[in-house]
């Protein structure tokens, strides 16, 4: 017969928890204050790149907007002159709208994009409170200048920005 | 009568309620804060410095709520149910002592509203009163799950008063009185353990006189309390809330209070029954400092007592985030087929035990924890042997 057995266990129990009072740092992150920095390959919200010099990556070609599963993303494209130049080539997107509610984050308009322009980016706190906002257009979506770039339109010297899509290694990752 | 005595208990008795009040705010803190520390959280520590405001955050939450009351309700059962739980919570308290007598401006006051010469009866009657409130919240909901965490409340509410009473008698038996403070004085001697040149003070609660017995009532008293892991009534995975489904707002805080406010007074009582009231080291006897110490050695009553709740109520909240919610027939049989012969067992013991120590040798007096840890230990034996039968029998 176990008689002391059964007690012994039971201040097991006990003991398991009293230690973790006792000797256990919490593990709760602080949210807003502090943040978790998010993992290499995460899909957060996207961000449109521009080049060093401050021309847009995306050359408005709409490969995003026909590899998106979930019908998210519309771009209309429109002609750069050398006056009046948004990226390299000979055309540029006029408008870029994400629509956030429809995103899945599956990163297929980061796969298709001939440019490297679009990129799902770190930011997971995306919050609105009706569905206009819900649409992200290209002012929130494009990348801050680098400093001290002016913003485009750019005013360029013509020949020089004839190629749209760059000369590019293999994606490393 | 002279008149100052009914302001001196009004006075007291407000202060009581508001120390039970504000007892109950800040224990729902400490529950949180220790819970989640035991689960490597933080808890809360938005309100103020570390969440120190939260129990107002939650008052004025609960205040403003909306108050629903279910159409098929019974309507004034409904209303009057949280009351006739929560008064008998707060009543009980009158009896306990948190300490002897103390001078104010000269005047000599006790530190316990009703001296009653049947204090622990008061008890058992009023604590038993607390029942009917949770079953009438339960039935006049109107609401099956209501209905069956009321009914689980006052069989399981019954099936331990059982337990409960007996362990209230082991310790009368000790004390020979009902009088909550002759309990106290029992308890006041110290034996000296002589360990080779070292004498271990040893105080002689009936904690250490009766252990099974302090341990049974401790078991009972969450049973009491509807605390984990005997929480039936209100089981959330089973059924939803039990009793208080239906209520909200200041009902439901109410049904929360009292629950609060009895696991106070209960382990009040418990520290009053086996751990020596408001017994402590004696402040005059410090080296250097004790000799002008005079003045504050009678107030150090309420400070033991509350450094001994403080350490019960951890051990209910350290019980909860342990022990997992038992199964509802083993709840039942735990309670009539184990803890109440084991209780009865022990009444007997002390008594006989009592009787030897006084007519034949005081020494025989230890013959009470000895016999009684054998009867629990034997206890435990024969129920891990039975359940061992039964999962053999299943297979």
């Amino acid at each position: 017969m176990r008689l002391v057995e059964p007690f012994i266990e039971l201040m097991t129990g006990l003991m398991t928890t009293l230690k973790m009072l006792v000797t256990e740092k919490p593990v709760t992150i602080q949210y807003p204050e502090e943040k978790k920095p998010v993992k290499p390959r995460f899909r957060g919200r996207h961000v449109l790149k521009r080049y060093d010099n401050g021309l847009e990556k995306c050359i408005g070609c709409a490969l995003c907007a026909a590899a998106c599963p979930a019908d998210a993303i519309f771009v209309e494209a429109a002609e750069n002159t050398d006056a009046q130049r948004y990226s390299p080539g000979d055309r540029y997107a006029s408008t870029y709208e994400i629509n956030m509610l429809r995103c899945i984050y599956c990163g297929y308009c980061e796969d298709a994009c001939p440019t490297e322009a679009i990129v799902l980016g770190d930011n997971y706190e995306l919050s609105f409170t009706n569905r206009r906002q819900a649409i992200y257009d290209k002012a929130l979506l494009l990348e801050a200048l680098p400093a001290g770039i002016q913003t485009t339109p750019q005013v360029t010297e013509p020949g020089k920005f004839t190629r749209s899509v760059p000369e590019m290694k293999d994606p490393q990752d | 009568m002279d008149w100052t005595i009914w302001v001196e208990w009004i006075i007291k008795s407000i202060l009581l309620i508001l120390i039970l009040l504000g007892g109950f705010a800040y224990l729902t803190l400490f529950e949180r804060k220790v819970l989640a520390r035991i689960q490597v959280r933080i808890g809360p520590n938005r309100t103020g410095p570390w969440g120190l405001l939260q129990p107002i955050a939650d008052a004025v939450k609960l205040i403003f709520k909306e108050e629903l009351t279910p159409a098929q309700a019974y309507k004034i059962i409904f209303v009057l149910a949280p009351i006739i739980t929560v008064v008998p919570a707060i009543v009980v308290a009158a009896v306990i002592p948190w300490g002897q007598v103390v001078s104010i401006f000269g005047r000599e006051v006790t530190l316990y509203i009703a001296d009653l010469n049947v204090g622990l009866l008061y008890v058992t009657a009023i604590t038993s009163i607390a029942i009917y409130g949770i079953t009438l919240a339960g039935w006049s909901s109107n609401n099956k799950y209501a209905l069956l965490g009321g009914l689980r409340a006052s069989a399981q509410m019954i099936s331990y008063e059982l337990a409960l009473g007996f362990s209230f008698v082991t310790a009368i038996i000790l004390a020979g009185s009902m009088r909550m403070i002759d309990i106290v004085e029992a308890q006041r001697a110290v034996y000296y353990l002589q360990l080779g040149n070292f004498q271990i003070p040893i105080p002689m609660w009936n904690a250490i006189i009766q252990p099974v017995g302090a341990f049974i009532f401790l078991i009972a008293t969450l049973a009491e309390v509807n605390r984990a892991p005997f929480d039936m009534p209100e089981a959330e995975q089973e059924l939803t809330a039990g009793y208080h489904a239906e209520y909200s707002g200041m009902k439901f805080a109410l049904f929360f209070m009292a629950e609060y406010i009895k696991m106070i007074v209960i382990s009040a009582i418990a520290v009053v029954l086996f751990f020596g009231g408001y017994l402590g080291p004696d402040i005059t006897k410090l080296p250097l400092i004790g000799q002008y110490l005079t003045w504050l050695a009678p107030w150090m009553g309420p400070v033991y007592m509350f450094i001994k709740i403080v350490a019960l109520l951890f051990v209910m909240v350290w019980v909860r985030a342990t022990l997992p919610r038992i199964r509802y027939d083993r709840l039942m049989l735990l309670g009539w087929k184990v803890l109440l012969p084991l209780t009865l067992a022990l009444a007997f013991i002390s008594a006989v035990g009592v009787l030897l120590a006084q007519d034949v040798n005081p020494a025989l007096i230890w013959l009470i924890p000895v016999v009684s840890m054998g009867a629990g230990f034997v206890t435990i034996g024969l129920v891990d042997r039975s359940l061992r039968r039964k999962a053999y029998a299943a297979r």
